[in-house]
């Protein structure tokens, strides 16, 4: 499946705070949330995002509380996928959980810049800069993480589990 | 080769006779927790999975704490319907005026304990791991999924040492001595890692402020914050346990992804500057800044302990007319001990608005959000932008006794600048 967008671009340390702000986590599915997403760093990004763009971010992407709106939030927003140096892990297994596909690479972050337009492939890890005409490759996933996804994520995944224990 | 603090409680709930940082493992858990923002998404999960009842009802507790007593319709609608969850399944609950916040209440009740594995939908999880046990916080996804199978995938985490030499200076706790190491190692300093904390100054911290530094190791992104159970952490826990338990402690030849050791000798109290836990500074170098309200309270900070050192600086004082301090006890019955204590009285005749326990302005949920422009001391955890209202709201965070100096001088200041003048 190759993802393709344009390039939002944010430092290190990005928090769920600013991700979905406490203030809306009264809210619970992703189309509530999405007018909200990352208001407090970048007011006009519910405005300007498009459905497929993708969030490129330095380290530590997703840190602090362990609220699923946050990647709940990226998705109702039309985000395909996020791009990081690295990231928190609660945020991680929840994006893995939830089905937004999450991508660490130093080199892409480094190589992009607001506006580039990406086309990702997930199987690969494969990310290309369309604009700047450049090829980077992320780090793979372990094979039961590209397991989880296949099943379609974590609640699909222990369904079949706990069939398969029942029989 | 030995296995650290993590590795063996890890190891000892995969049936495994040893697990190395990296590998990823299916982990029996010993207790499950949502609050009243996670666990609605938790409990739409775990009814995806069709499954008619959790792994074990003593196993499960859903608190109400975020936003309780409701601060709305729709945060109302979302207690109702986990309450609603928590009694058609029978799980651990407490109603307001009974329960707290969830990572000061669970612990204190004795809900976990020494030795086990805990995972919450909530970041602070982690707190338990005070009491020597793998705690960890995820999303509700994965806690729907631990509430119906009582297990879940784990990567095992490298450990990080950190040993702490030295006796603490008065108005020093837990909380600056968490503070300064985040300040020293950032907040991805032990990120996918585990911290497991040693050293005299650890040996001689009481289990309230133990708690405290544990539960801000999620913010130097660590799994989870572990201290080995010692004296004071058995006698904490056989007054409260609830049922057995196994209590573990690291191999001698354990192997560290990293040792550090600090002098805590000359630590100061200290304050995280905005917007980070990341930016600690020593107090003394921390700018005077003037403050508009002060927070005392949270899963950090909200203990009898905290409460007590708060209303020593603030007996026979008053908050400064221009500032808010809001005092909030992070249980009941830490609410009813400071009561009888007498601690309640010094808050509101100094002019503090105390109330029942719940995180409220901790998260910026309500009971004190900030407007524009407006500065905080909080004793709370994270100081984000936005964490507690506006995101040009400025939080400093620090222990309870500089929040109440602050509260009293009106700007942030440490507690020997407001007891050298005489109570009133
Ligand atoms: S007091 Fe604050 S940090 Fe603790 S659980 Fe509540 S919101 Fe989270």
């Amino acid at each position: 499946m190759t993802l393709r967008g344009r390039v939002h671009k944010y430092g290190a340390n990005v928090d769920t705070d600013v991700i979905i702000p406490a203030r809306h986590l009264n809210l619970n599915t992703a189309e509530e949330l999405a007018p909200h997403c990352m208001e407090d760093i970048d007011a006009e990004f519910a405005q300007r995002v498009r459905p497929g763009d993708v969030i490129v971010a330095d380290t530590n992407f997703g840190c602090g509380s362990s609220r699923e709106h946050a990647p709940l939030a990226l998705k109702g927003a039309g985000v395909s996928c996020v791009v990081a140096k690295s990231f928190a892990r609660i945020f991680y297994r929840n994006a893995i959980n939830l089905g937004l596909p999450i991508l660490e690479c130093a080199e892409a972050v480094d190589g992009s810049e607001a506006g580039d337009e990406l086309a990702v492939e997930l199987e690969t890890g494969t990310i290309r800069n369309l604009t700047k005409d450049s090829e980077f490759k992320a780090k793979p996933y372990p094979e039961f993480m590209l397991e989880l996804m296949r099943a379609g994520g974590l609640v699909e995944y222990t369904k079949r589990r706990l069939a398969s224990e029942k029989r | 080769m030995g296995m650290t603090l993590a590795e063996k409680i890890l190891a000892a709930h995969c049936d495994r006779q040893e697990v190395r940082p990296g590998e990823l493992i299916n982990c029996q858990v010993d207790f499950v927790l949502a609050n009243d923002v996670t666990a609605p998404l938790a409990i739409e999960q775990f009814r995806k999975l069709g499954v008619p009842s959790v792994f074990d009802r003593q196993r499960v507790a859903m608190i109400p704490d975020h936003f309780t007593p409701n601060k709305d319709i729709k945060s109302a609608e979302n207690a109702k319907m986990m309450k609603e969850f928590a009694l058609e399944q029978g799980l651990v609950y407490y109603e307001q005026g009974r329960g707290g916040v969830e990572h000061a209440l669970l612990p204190d009740d004795g809900w976990v304990l020494p030795g086990e594995v805990v995972v919450g939908a909530d970041s602070h999880t982690c707190t338990y791991g005070a009491l020597g046990c793998f705690a960890t916080g995820m999303g509700s996804t994965d806690i729907g999924c631990a509430m119906a199978t009582g297990d879940i995938w784990m990567r095992v985490p490298p450990s990080l040492k950190l040993v702490y030499q030295g006796h603490l200076n008065a108005w020093v706790g837990g909380k600056d001595i968490i503070l300064h190491t985040i300040g020293d190692i950032g907040t991805d300093g032990a990120l996918y890692s585990a911290m497991e904390f040693h050293g005299e100054a650890i040996s001689q911290l009481p289990m309230e402020s133990r708690l405290t530094m544990s539960n801000m190791a999620i913010e130097a992104g660590a799994k989870a914050g572990l201290m080995v159970p010692d004296a004071t952490t058995l006698s904490y826990v056989r007054a409260r346990a609830r049922r057995e338990w196994q209590a573990q402690e690291p191999d001698p030849d354990a192997e560290y992804a990293e040792v550090r050791e600090y002098n805590v000798e000359a630590l100061e109290p200290t304050v995280a500057l905005p917007h980070s836990p990341g930016n600690a500074v020593p107090l003394s170098q921390a700018p005077r800044v003037e403050i508009d309200q002060v927070f005392i309270g949270s899963c950090t900070n909200g203990r009898l302990s905290d409460l007590r050192l708060a209303a020593q600086v603030m007996e026979g004082r008053q908050v400064h007319p221009r500032v808010r301090c809001i005092v909030i006890p992070c249980t009941n019955d830490v609410y009813i001990a400071a009561l009888k204590e007498g601690l309640l009285a010094i808050f509101a005749e100094a002019g503090c608005a105390v109330s029942t326990p719940t995180c409220g302005p901790c998260l910026g949920g309500y009971m004190g959000i900030l407007a524009e422009g407006e500065r905080c001391v909080a004793t709370t955890n994270r100081n984000f932008p936005g964490r507690m209202g506006h995101p040009k709201a400025e939080v400093y965070l620090g222990n309870p006794a500089v929040a109440a100096a602050s509260a009293v001088a009106g700007r942030l200041a440490g507690p020997e600048e407001v007891l050298g003048s005489a109570p009133k």
